[in-house]
């Protein structure tokens, strides 16, 4: 009826929060990776904004596709209040349920796909420059 | 349905994206993202109504399941449209601000030729 609206709201929050953090960061820490033929290749590690930008992206985008299914099923409506739901009060009920559970879950779920993201991207970034000083000190 | 058409649209963009990581200016990285997200969300309202419908909700009515279908299909064709219009606006290769600001041949004087 309206879920999508709850990890819309989060990823309007998480992208402000990811422009203010932005403004912030002091320049992101380089590093210099060997790479083929003896040669060295200077590169930055991801700031934390980028990433936070991510689950934005992640979510913004998963809601423009599913305010079109809404659209699709007639529960979002080109006239105020916008939602179908909304002009009957227990529709409207049933809706704000529907948002605190499967919104909810929605954005729950795509936050924890976020935090994987974060975890596996962290490990490739620390494989690179561990194997990086094991090749310097060779 | 929706949800299978929208993970394997996210999939083939994915392995696009990687197998062009670093030489395309296409900006993949919206459809990847779109399409994740989208199957992440419809993945959970999957459940949902697997916890509801349990078994039958493997059984879907033909009529349903073709109606599924045609939306999924719209929202691959949605994704791919702001996608592209994406990828205008930010014109990477120049292309659209080429055509637009055309060259314009400036014919010369001939009292400046005589001139010279």
């Amino acid at each position: 009826m309206a879920c999508f609206t709850v990890p819309a709201v989060e990823a309007v929050v998480v992208a402000v929060a990811a422009k203010i953090i932005e403004k912030k960061e002091k320049d992101p820490v380089t590093v210099n990776l060997p790479t083929q033929g003896g040669h060295t290749e200077t590169v930055q590690k991801t700031p934390f904004s980028r990433k936070l930008k991510w689950l934005s992206w992640l979510q913004l985008g998963g809601c423009v596709l599913l305010a079109f299914e809404h659209i699709w099923h007639g529960e979002i409506v080109p006239w105020f209040p916008f939602l179908a739901a909304m002009s009957n009060p227990a529709d409207a009920a049933e809706m704000f349920h529907e948002m605190a559970t499967v919104g909810v879950t929605m954005a729950i779920l795509t936050t924890v796909v976020w935090v994987g993201m974060l975890i596996v991207s962290s490990l490739i970034e620390k494989r690179a420059i561990r194997n990086a000083a094991a090749a310097a000190q060779e | 349905m929706t949800l299978l058409i929208t993970v394997f649209a996210a999939v083939i963009c994915t392995a696009i994206w990687y197998k062009n990581a670093g030489k395309s200016e296409m900006n993949l990285g919206i459809l990847c993202w779109m399409f994740w997200g989208a199957s992440a969300m419809w993945l959970v309202d999957a459940l949902f109504e697997y916890a509801e419908l349990k078994a039958e909700y493997f059984a879907p009515a033909a009529e349903n399941m073709l109606n599924d279908t045609f939306l999924g299909l719209s929202v691959v064709a949605l994704g791919l449209v702001i996608w592209i219009v994406s990828v205008l606006i930010k014109d990477p290769k120049g292309v659209v601000r080429a055509k637009l600001l055309k060259k314009k041949d400036v014919p010369v004087k001939e009292d400046a030729v005589k001139a010279e």
